[in-house]
C-alpha cells in the first residue's frame, strides 16, 4: 500500500442550478494504481473530472495535491501540478499534426523545433509501448490512435496523474483492450491513473481500486486487497449493489443465458439485400448480400468505421445506392426516398442521436414526428394541428417512458437515454416492417441499455425483421439469430449464433484484417 | 497590340497597387480573425474608422506616419468593441459585425460633419521612396519600386504573416482557436486572449488599410468612402484558404479591375466604370461555378467559445 | 448539459402551497421581460442623447422634433408609413432566409435590380394596359428579377455546398454595378440629361390609402410579413425550413429534400427583396437614378435580429426605424444634425440589446430554466 496519495478530494461539492452534481465527495488517489470511477450517466463523474482538470472549481471542500491544499484554477494550472486529462471527446485539433498538437502553448514568437519534438514524442511513445506517427495530421488517424497520442502528449507534459474520461466509450473492443494493457504499464511506472467508465467488466479487469458514484455521492469503494480476494463475480455483484442501491436484478441479464430461441418460428424474408454497392470516399461498400426474415434479428459485427454507417444510410435512403437491389416485402426500394421507404415500413434508429437523430432546439413533440412532417393527421393540407401533435407526443412519452419535464421541452435538454427512447418511440410506432438499429446502446447507461435491448427483442417478437449494427460483440450474441461480420466495406461472413459463434466471428475479424 | 502601351501598363499597375493595398490589408486582417474563429463582418467599419482617424491625425500633424498610426488606432477602437462583444461576451458575430459597421459609418460621418462641416480639406501627397536601381525598370519600376514606404511595408506583411502562421507557436495557437478552441483551452492557452488579440490586430491592419485609402489613395476623407471594400476583404479572405499569398493575388486582381477604367482612359478607351467594376466579381463567381470549390473555413468559425459547453 | 438532466423526474407534482409563490414569480418574470425589452431602448436613447449634448444639441429638442416630424405631423406619419412598405418586405425576405439558416446578404442587389427592371418596364407597360394590370405585372417582374439574381448562389449552396455568405456578397457587388450599367446605358430616359430611368407618373403608381399620401405598398409589406410569420410558425413547409436551418443533417436523416428546400428559400427570400424594390418604385420613387442604392438590406438585418425573427415585433421595429429615418431627415435640415446620427443610434441600440439578451440568457442558465 503506497504511503501518500498524489491527489485527495476532501468533501468536494459542486452545485449546478437545480442539481448537486457532486455532494461532499472524498476520494484519495494513489500512485501506482488504476483507480476506477464507476457510475451511471449523471452520477457526477464528468463534473469530478472537470474540477480535477481545472475546467471548474468546487463550491465546497478541498483538493489536496501531495498533501497540500491547492485550488486548481485553470487547465494550465492542472497541467503544471502534473494532472493530465484525456477527455472522452478528443482534445486534439483535427487540422494540425500531432507534433503541433503537442506544441500548443509554446511561447508565441518562437519557432517550434518540430523534428526534436517529434523525436521526443516517439521516444515517450516507445517507453510506454505504443506507436505514434508524430507528423501525421490528426484528422487522418483513428480514434484509438488519437487517444494514444493524447496519452503520450499528457506524459510529455510531465503528467504523473492521468485522468482517462470514458476512455473506452469510442473505441473498438480491441482498442479498448489495448488501452487496458497500456494503463497497466503506466501504473507499473509509478503513475496514478484514474479510469472513468460505466462498464463493469472493464472496471474489474483493469482496476486496482474502485470508487462508485451515485447521484453525485460516493456510495462505496473497493480497496485493492478486497478486489483481489473477492474475485470478479463477487466484485461485480458488489458494484451493482452500490450503483443501483439494490441487487443485480436491475443490471442487464447476463449475455450467456439470453440467447434467442433459434430459427424455428421465423417467417418469410422481409428485407432482402442483393449485391449492394455504395459509394464513399473513405469506405466504399460492395457486395453486400443479406436476407432478414420476419421475426429475425441479424447482427452486424465489425470494428467501427468498416462501412457499417454507409450501409445503414444506404438502406435507410439517406445515401444513394450505386448498384444492387434492396427489397422490402418483395418490392424494390433502392430508388425510393427516405419518406417512401418509411411509409412502406422501413425504419432506421441512428446512433448519432444529437447530430442527426433530433433537432436539439425543437420540442420533444416535434422531434417525435420529425419523419412525418406534413403527414395527416398531424398536418392537414400543410397546416399543423397542434392538439393532435401534442396528443401523439403525450401518448408516446408514456408508452416509451421518456422522462421529460414536458412535451414542449427542447429535445437537446434530455439525457442520452431519454433521447434514445424518443428515437425508439419515433421509429417503432406505426406499421414498421423492418428496423435497422445502429449501435443502439452506444453511450447509454446500464438501465437504458437494458431497455433498448428489450425494445429490439420486442420488435423481432412482433414479427419485424431487425438488423442491428454494433461494435459490442456481447450485445450481438445476446440478441441475434445470425451474425454477419463486416470488414472494409464488405460482409465477410455470416454465422448462426450458436456456441461456436464468438470464436468464428473472431477468426473472421482477424482473418481479413490485412 | 497597341493598347498595351507603356503608359497604359504603368497606369494600370500603379492604380492596381494603390487600389489593391487597402484590399490586401483588409483581406489579411479578415484572414487573421477567421483563422482564430471570428467571422469579422465589422471590418468595413474598422476600415472607415481607420480612414477617418488616419486622415484626421495626418491633417492635424501634417505627418503621414502619424496618420497611419492614427488609422491603426482607429481600426483598433472598433475592433476592441468587437472583441469585447463577440469574444468576451459571446454575442452573435454577424449581427454585431453589421452593427459596428453601421455604427462606424454613422459615427465617422458625424465626426467629420462636426469637424469639417461640408468642406473636404486635402492632404499633401506623402513622400515617395524610390528604391535605387529597381525603380528604373520600365513599368514595374514605377508601379512597385517607386512608392510610399507604406506600400513596401504592406507587401512585406504578406511574408511576415505567412511566416508567423507556419513557423511560430502563435500560428499553431491561432489555428487551434479556430478549429477546436476546447483543445487549446485544455492545453492551458487562453482562448479569449488569442481570439481577442487576433481581432485587435485585425482592427490595426484594416485600420491601416483605411488610412492608406484616405492618406495615399484619395488625400481626403469622405463619409462612407470605403464603399464596401471591407466586404471585398472578407471575400478575399474566404477565397484565400488561409494563405496570405492568395490574399495578395486577389487584392491585386481586384485592384487592377478597379484601376482599369483610369488606365483605359489613359489609353483613350472609354468604358463605363461600372462595367469594369463588375469584372472581378464576375470572374470569382465563374471560378466558383466551375470549380464548385467549398470555401475552406475553420470549423469553429462564428461560434463563441464557452468553456465546458459542447 | 448537467443542469437539464435533473429536473426531469420530479416535474408535474408541484405542491399546492407553492402555487401562490409561483404566481408572484410569474409576475416578476413578466416585469423583467418588459424591462429587458424597453430598458435597452431607453439606455440607447440616453447614450445617443449624451452624444447630442457633446455636439451641442439639446437632445430633448432633437428627439421631440423627430417624434413631431416622423409621428405626430400628418405628412410625417404618412411618410413614415409609406417608407415601411419596402422595409417590411426586406424584413420578410431576411426572416425567411435566416430562419432556414441561410445568410442571404445579397438583398441590396436583389432589391436594386428588381427596382431597375420595374422602373424600366412600368412606364412602358402602362401605355398598353390598364394601371391595375401594370401594377400586378410590375410586382411580379420585381419578384422574379430578385429571385433570378439569387439562382447562382442558391444552386452553389444547395448542390456544391459553397458558402452563401461569399456568393451573395459577390452577387450584391456585381448587381449594384450591373444596375448602374442598366440605368446608364440601357434603360436611360432619353428625355432627361441626368442618367435615370423613365418616370412612372404619380397617378399610375400604387393607389394611396383613403385621403392620405400613404402608399398601399405598406399593405403589401404588412401582408408579406404576416404571411411569412404564419408560414414559418404554423405550416409544415415552414417547419421543414426551420429544421433545415437548425440542423441540416437531421433534415437529411428525416428525408427532407434539403437541396430543393434551400433553393426554395433563396427564391422566396430574393423574390421578396425584388418585390421590395418593385414596391419602392411603384409606391414612392417612380424611377431609378444612377448610383441610387438605399442599402436597405444591411440596415434591416439588425432589426429582424432584434425582433428575434418574430413578425409582429419586426413590424414594431420597422415602424420605429422608419419614423427615426423620416424624422431625422427633417432634423438634419432644421437642427444641423446629419441623418447619419440615426445609424449611430441604431448601432448603440443593437449592441445594448445584444448585451441584455446575453445577460438574460446567463440569468436563465443560472436559474436552470
Amino acid at each position: 500500500m503506497p504511503s501518500q496519495p498524489i491527489v485527495s478530494l476532501k468533501g468536494v461539492t459542486k452545485r449546478f442550478p437545480g442539481i448537486v452534481a457532486n455532494d461532499t465527495v472524498s476520494i484519495d488517489f494513489f500512485p501506482g494504481e488504476v483507480h476506477v470511477l464507476l457510475g451511471e450517466n449523471g452520477a457526477g463523474k464528468s463534473t469530478l473530472v472537470s474540477m480535477l482538470s481545472g475546467l471548474q472549481q468546487p463550491d465546497d471542500g478541498e483538493i489536496h495535491i501531495d498533501g497540500a491544499r491547492k485550488a486548481i484554477q485553470s487547465p494550465h494550472h492542472a497541467l503544471s501540478v502534473g494532472i493530465g486529462t484525456v477527455f472522452q471527446h478528443s482534445m486534439l485539433v483535427p487540422s494540425l499534426t500531432l507534433v503541433d498538437n503537442v506544441n500548443l502553448g509554446g511561447r508565441w514568437w518562437q519557432n517550434p523545433d518540430r523534428p526534436a519534438i517529434a523525436a521526443r514524442m516517439s521516444e515517450t511513445a516507445r517507453s510506454i509501448g505504443v506507436d505514434v506517427t508524430p507528423m501525421a495530421v490528426t484528422s487522418s488517424l483513428s480514434l484509438g490512435e488519437q487517444q494514444q497520442a493524447e496519452i503520450v502528449r499528457a506524459l510529455m507534459r510531465g503528467s504523473r496523474f492521468l485522468i482517462l474520461d470514458e476512455a473506452t466509450a469510442m473505441l473498438t473492443p480491441k482498442d479498448a483492450e489495448k488501452l487496458g494493457l497500456l494503463m497497466r504499464r503506466l501504473v507499473s511506472q509509478g503513475l496514478a491513473v484514474i479510469f472513468i467508465t460505466h462498464k463493469l467488466n472493464e472496471a474489474v479487469a483493469y482496476g486496482d481500486r474502485i470508487s462508485v458514484l451515485r447521484l453525485g455521492k460516493k456510495v462505496g469503494a473497493i480497496a485493492p486487497d478486497q478486489l483481489k480476494s473477492l474475485g470478479p463475480e463477487r466484485v461485480t455483484q458488489e458494484i451493482v449493489r452500490l450503483m443501483f442501491g439494490h441487487s443485480e436484478d436491475a443490471a442487464p441479464s447476463a449475455p450467456a443465458e439470453a440467447m434467442p430461441q433459434q430459427n424455428a418460428d421465423l417467417g418469410g424474408a422481409v428485407l432482402e439485400i442483393l449485391a449492394l454497392e455504395v459509394d464513399d470516399s473513405a469506405v466504399p461498400v460492395s457486395g453486400v448480400e443479406l436476407k432478414i426474415r420476419a421475426g429475425e434479428i441479424v447482427g452486424v459485427a465489425g470494428i467501427d468505421g468498416n462501412g457499417q454507417k454507409q450501409l445503414a444510410e444506404a438502406l435507410a435512403g439517406q445515401r444513394p445506392v450505386r448498384n444492387g437491389r434492396i427489397y422490402l416485402d418483395g418490392l424494390p426500394i433502392e430508388d425510393m426516398s427516405v419518406g417512401d421507404r418509411r411509409k412502406r415500413g422501413l425504419r432506421y434508429v441512428t446512433d448519432d442521436r444529437l447530430g442527426e437523430g433530433t433537432v436539439g432546439a425543437f420540442p420533444v413533440s416535434i422531434n417525435l414526428l420529425l419523419k412525418q412532417i406534413g403527414d395527416a393527421p398531424f398536418w392537414r393540407s400543410g397546416l399543423e394541428s397542434p392538439a393532435l401533435i401534442a396528443a401523439n407526443a403525450r401518448r408516446q412519452v408514456v408508452e416509451f417512458d421518456i422522462r421529460t419535464p414536458s412535451i414542449e421541452t427542447p429535445a437537446g435538454k434530455l439525457s442520452g437515454g431519454n433521447i434514445q427512447k424518443l428515437l425508439l418511440a419515433r421509429e417503432l410506432t406505426g406499421s414498421a416492417r423492418a428496423v435497422i438499429f445502429a449501435k443502439p446502446t452506444y453511450g447509454l447507461d446500464l438501465q437504458n441499455i437494458a431497455a433498448s435491448r428489450r425494445r429490439i427483442r420486442e420488435a423481432a417478437d412482433s414479427g419485424k425483421a431487425v438488423l442491428v449494427f454494433s461494435t459490442e460483440l456481447d450485445e450481438l450474441i445476446e440478441l441475434s439469430n445470425r451474425i454477419a461480420v463486416m470488414s472494409q466495406g464488405r460482409i465477410v461472413g455470416i454465422v448462426d449464433n450458436d456456441q461456436s459463434a464468438r470464436q468464428r466471428i473472431g477468426e473472421m475479424m482477424s482473418g481479413v484484417a490485412k | 497590340m497597341s493598347l498595351f502601351t507603356e503608359a497604359f501598363m504603368t497606369a494600370l499597375l500603379v492604380g492596381a497597387i494603390a487600389a489593391g493595398i487597402p484590399l490586401l490589408l483588409a483581406g489579411l486582417g479578415e484572414q487573421l480573425s477567421e483563422k482564430a474563429g471570428v467571422l469579422n463582418i465589422g471590418i468595413e467599419g474598422m476600415m472607415l474608422s481607420g480612414a477617418y482617424f488616419g486622415f484626421l491625425i495626418a491633417w492635424k500633424t501634417d505627418s503621414a506616419l502619424l496618420g497611419f498610426l492614427g488609422g491603426i488606432g482607429g481600426g483598433m477602437i472598433v475592433a476592441a468593441l468587437m472583441a469585447l462583444l463577440c469574444v468576451r461576451l459571446g454575442l452573435n458575430q454577424i449581427v454585431i459585425g453589421i452593427a459596428l459597421t453601421l455604427g462606424a459609418e454613422g459615427a465617422t460621418a458625424l465626426l467629420h460633419h462636426v469637424q469639417f462641416s461640408q468642406s473636404y480639406p486635402r492632404l499633401s501627397a506623402p513622400m515617395v521612396f524610390s528604391i535605387p536601381g529597381l525603380s528604373q525598370i520600365p513599368v514595374l519600376g514605377t508601379a512597385f519600386f517607386s512608392r510610399e514606404p507604406i506600400v513596401y511595408l504592406s507587401l512585406a506583411l504578406v511574408g511576415v504573416f505567412a511566416y508567423l502562421y507556419r513557423r511560430t507557436y502563435w500560428g499553431i495557437a491561432l489555428q487551434a482557436a479556430g478549429d477546436k478552441p476546447a483543445a487549446l483551452d485544455s492545453a492551458g492557452v487562453n482562448v479569449m486572449l488569442i481570439r481577442s488579440g487576433a481581432v485587435l490586430l485585425t482592427g490595426g491592419l484594416v485600420g491601416l488599410g483605411g488610412a492608406f485609402m484616405a492618406i495615399v489613395g484619395a488625400g481626403i476623407f469622405v463619409p462612407f468612402m470605403t464603399s464596401g471594400q471591407g466586404f471585398i476583404g472578407i471575400v478575399l479572405a474566404m477565397l484565400a484558404r488561409g494563405q496570405p499569398i492568395w490574399v495578395l493575388g486577389g487584392a491585386i486582381l481586384f485592384g487592377a479591375c478597379l484601376s482599369l477604367t483610369t488606365a483605359l482612359q489613359v489609353a483613350g478607351v472609354d468604358i463605363p466604370t461600372d462595367v469594369i467594376q463588375m469584372l472581378p466579381f464576375a470572374a470569382v463567381m465563374l471560378v466558383l461555378v466551375f470549380l464548385g470549390r467549398k470555401a475552406n473555413l475553420p470549423s469553429a468559425l462564428g461560434a463563441a467559445y464557452v468553456r465546458g459547453a459542447r | 448539459m448537467t443542469a437539464s438532466v435533473s429536473s426531469t423526474a420530479k416535474s408535474g407534482e408541484i405542491p399546492t402551497t407553492k402555487r401562490a409563490e409561483d404566481r408572484g414569480e410569474a409576475t416578476k418574470e413578466r416585469l423583467l421581460t418588459l424591462l429587458l425589452s424597453v430598458g435597452p431602448l431607453i439606455a440607447a436613447l440616453l447614450i445617443a442623447s449624451l452624444i447630442l449634448v457633446l455636439m451641442g444639441v439639446d437632445p430633448l429638442a432633437y428627439y421631440g422634433y423627430i417624434v413631431k416630424r416622423g409621428l405626430l405631423s400628418p405628412t410625417g406619419l404618412q411618410a413614415t408609413l409609406t417608407g415601411m412598405g419596402p422595409m417590411l418586405l426586406i424584413a420578410a425576405s431576411l426572416i425567411v432566409a435566416f430562419r432556414a439558416g441561410i445568410w442571404n446578404l445579397g438583398g441590396d442587389a436583389q432589391f436594386l435590380l428588381g427596382a431597375v427592371f420595374v422602373a424600366a418596364s412600368a412606364p412602358l407597360l402602362v401605355q398598353i394596359m390598364p394601371v391595375w394590370a401594370m401594377l400586378i405585372i410590375s410586382l411580379a417582374i420585381g419578384a422574379t428579377i430578385g429571385a433570378i439574381w439569387s439562382i447562382v448562389p442558391a444552386l452553389l449552396r444547395a448542390y456544391q455546398g459553397v458558402n452563401e455568405i461569399i456568393t451573395t456578397m459577390m452577387m450584391t457587388f456585381l448587381g449594384i454595378s450591373f444596375a448602374n450599367v442598366l440605368v446608364k446605358l440601357l434603360f436611360l430616359d432619353p428625355a432627361t440629361t441626368v442618367p435615370q430611368t423613365r418616370t412612372l407618373a404619380v397617378e399610375d403608381r400604387l393607389p394611396r390609402l383613403f385621403d392620405t399620401t400613404v402608399s398601399s405598398g405598406v399593405l403589401i409589406g404588412l401582408a408579406a410579413i404576416l404571411i411569412v410569420h404564419f408560414i414559418m410558425a404554423r405550416t409544415s413547409f415552414g417547419l421543414k425550413l426551420r429544421i433545415v436551418g437548425a440542423n441540416a443533417r437531421a433534415a437529411i436523416h428525416a428525408g427532407l429534400p434539403v437541396s430543393a428546400l434551400t433553393v426554395a428559400v433563396f427564391a422566396m427570400s430574393a423574390g421578396l427583396s425584388g418585390l421590395s424594390g418593385a414596391t419602392a418604385i411603384l409606391g414612392q420613387y417612380g424611377n431609378v437614378r444612377a448610383d441610387w442604392n438605399p442599402a436597405y438590406s444591411l440596415t434591416i438585418v439588425p432589426l429582424v435580429f432584434l425582433a428575434r425573427f418574430n413578425g409582429f415585433a419586426t413590424i414594431a421595429y420597422v415602424f420605429f426605424f422608419s419614423m427615426l429615418s423620416i424624422g431625422s431627415e427633417s432634423a438634419a435640415r432644421r437642427m444641423g444634425v446629419p441623418n447619419y446620427f440615426t445609424l449611430v443610434t441604431m448601432a448603440v441600440l443593437l449592441i445594448l440589446l445584444g448585451i441584455t439578451e446575453m445577460l438574460d440568457k446567463r440569468r436563465r442558465d443560472r436559474k436552470g430554466i
